[in-house]
């Protein structure tokens, strides 16, 4: 079955329309022990199919080791998506629900290399000479999380340093009950900050350059 | 799997402009914003639109039944049609943004917040309501921690837990609704006798199995009403453990073990910018008149923020309509 129906395709369609440089979809995923690994990858199929502009490479999470390491994947379903280099972005668990138009928005944003963040906040993160590693918590059913995840994905564009990871809290309890997520969407940067709710760019900004 | 994805195709918006003096200029952008911003637009009046997000509460309703033309749509299918509405236009938008001043200068107004500030003949005010908080020791604490104030946000993450929801109206019920898929058990906890809730969404939760008593006021089911109760305290170290409840009526005080706690007591207006410069009542609401003035000319308000008794979507997008045109005759006659 079709994870996504035919109206949502065809919005996707004509939203991607324009995309500039290739896209490619990495999934990793497994047979077994993983029940949510096969919507990913139908997911990614799917929106795949909607240009010719998006490939996906799939990969599994043990056998393909060498990948695994490559694209720094610690747990699935994952998804690197990767444009005209990789930037760093990544989603973990099925980014279905408000999480969707994040995943849409990450396809655009690699595709473009363009973060559309303002000047002052470019300067910053650009001056930045240290892996920043931001996790954000959401559920698909928080209207806030996705604006949460695509200003991370922006940071992630502008300096390969910075990594962005969605990850589907109710599909990870172990991190979920690592980090205490009891609200969404819960941001963890470089294990040393942590905040909840989506804030606006210059918040953000200044809660990465604390970590 | 919901996948929602509704995106406005051929966006008119644009950044806004310090130095333009605009017509109007829209705080907030719920149903009363937005619907006010289509007005405005329609009548061609140079429209600044400032808001901290888009759809306001609508967002955190996860299922509406009783807004016309639609038997059911979901809170962010309902505000993306909204904002598809408005972005057809060319208006001036700032979103992610709160106003924190508004002042009057030389006839216009002036609405800043640091460095940012623009400047507008009118201004209407749509800034709705937020969650109200409790105000009892651990509420702050353990924020984030187990205490939560957005139930279609956070449920998921309360599987397999006992969980308690403070409140007795319509919100209440909601989150307990939201809830009842993921935790094993729900306390809903009322400082009254009764429920005030729409019968409707009582309904619903027995229909889910959640059949509580809510009219006796006993147990059955997964939610356990608790009538006549306030909460004192909600404790725990690291994460919510427990609540203390006082009985009104009989003043005893007993502690419920809980892994959870939704507040849902109710909402209070976003007004605390005009406190000083315009007429709030005493629940701090914008007063109006029935032609959405208030107590300064060219300032205009409508929806949840204001004093109108019922606070709906449809509604709200009835008075964003009537502000926006009483700003434009009010355009009309200073010209
Ligand atoms: C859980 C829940 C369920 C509900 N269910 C229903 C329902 O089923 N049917 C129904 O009709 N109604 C329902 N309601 C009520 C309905 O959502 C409100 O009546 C309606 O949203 C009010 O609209 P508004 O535009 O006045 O304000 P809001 O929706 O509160 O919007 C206010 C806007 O102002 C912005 N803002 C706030 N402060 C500032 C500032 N200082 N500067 C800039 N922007 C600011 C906010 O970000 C937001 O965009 C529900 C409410 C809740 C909370």
């Amino acid at each position: 079955m079709s994870v996504l129906d035919d109206k949502v395709k065809s919005s996707v369609k004509k939203d991607l329309s324009n995309l500039k440089n290739n896209v490619k979809l990495i999934l990793f995923s497994q047979e077994i022990e993983c029940p949510s690994c096969k919507d990913a990858s139908s997911l990614a199929e799917e929106v795949a199919a909607l240009t010719d502009k998006i490939s996906v490479e799939k990969y599994d999470f043990v056998l393909n080791k060498a990948q695994t390491e490559h694209y720094k994947i610690d747990k699935i379903p994952a998804i690197a998506v990767v444009g005209v280099k990789d930037f760093g972005i990544r989603f973990y668990g099925v980014p279905g629900g408000f999480e969707f138009s994040s995943f849409i928005d990450a396809i655009k944003l690699v595709s473009s290399g363009d973060s559309g963040l303002a000047q002052k906040t470019k300067e910053e993160l650009s001056k930045i000479t240290k892996s920043v590693l931001i996790k954000i918590f959401v559920t698909l059913t928080c209207p806030y999380c996705s604006s949460a995840v695509k200003l991370a994905n922006r940071f992630a564009i502008e300096n390969d340093l910075v990594l962005s990871e969605m990850v589907v809290a109710t599909e990870f309890p172990h991190l979920t009950h690592k980090y205490n997520v009891f609200s969404v969407p819960k941001v963890v940067i470089n294990e040393t900050v942590e905040f909840e709710g989506a804030l606006p760019e210059e918040k953000f900004l200044e809660q990465i350059l604390k970590a | 799997m919901d996948i929602i994805f509704d995106v406005p195709q051929g966006l008119k918006v644009n950044p806004p402009s310090a130095d333009n003096l605009y017509d109007v200029a829209i705080i907030g952008s719920g149903p009363a914003g937005m619907t006010a911003t289509v007005y405005c637009s329609r009548k061609k009046l140079d429209t600044l639109l400032i808001t901290k997000d888009i759809g306001g509460q609508v967002l955190l309703t996860s299922g509406i039944e009783n807004y016309m033309g639609y038997q059911y749509v979901t809170g962010k299918e309902l505000s993306d049609k909204f904002f598809g509405q408005i972005a057809q236009f060319p208006i001036a938008l700032l979103s992610d943004i709160s106003v924190c001043k508004l002042k009057l200068s030389k006839g216009n107004f002036s609405l800043s917040c640091g460095e940012k500030k623009f400047s507008a003949k009118s201004v209407i005010i749509t800034t709705g309501k937020r969650s109200k908080e409790l105000g009892v020791p651990g509420e702050k604490e353990l924020l984030g921690r187990g205490v939560a104030y957005c139930a279609t946000c956070d449920a998921p993450l309360f599987k397999d837990r006992i969980v308690a929801v403070i409140g007795g109206g319509n919100s209440a019920l909601t989150a307990a609704i939201d809830l009842l898929s993921y935790s094993t058990k729900i306390y809903l906890i009322n400082v009254a006798d009764t429920i005030q809730g729409d019968p409707v969404l009582i309904e619903k939760i027995s229909a889910a199995g959640g059949s509580a008593d809510f009219y006796g006021g006993k147990k059955s089911g997964k939610v356990e009403i608790i009538f006549d109760s306030e909460i004192t305290e909600i404790k725990g170290e690291k994460t919510v453990e427990a609540i203390s409840l006082k009985n009104i009526k009989t003043q005893q005080i007993r502690q419920i073990s809980v892994g959870g706690v939704f507040i849902e007591v109710g909402l209070t207006p976003n007004s605390e910018f005009v406190k000083g410069i315009l007429h709030l009542n005493a629940s701090g609401e914008i007063i109006i008149d029935c032609n959405s003035r208030t107590s300064v000319p060219g300032v205009f308000a409508a929806g949840d923020v204001t004093s109108v008794q019922d606070k709906q979507i449809i509604i709200a997008a009835g008075e964003g309509a009537k502000a926006a045109l009483s700003a434009y005759r009010y355009l009309l006659e200073k010209k």
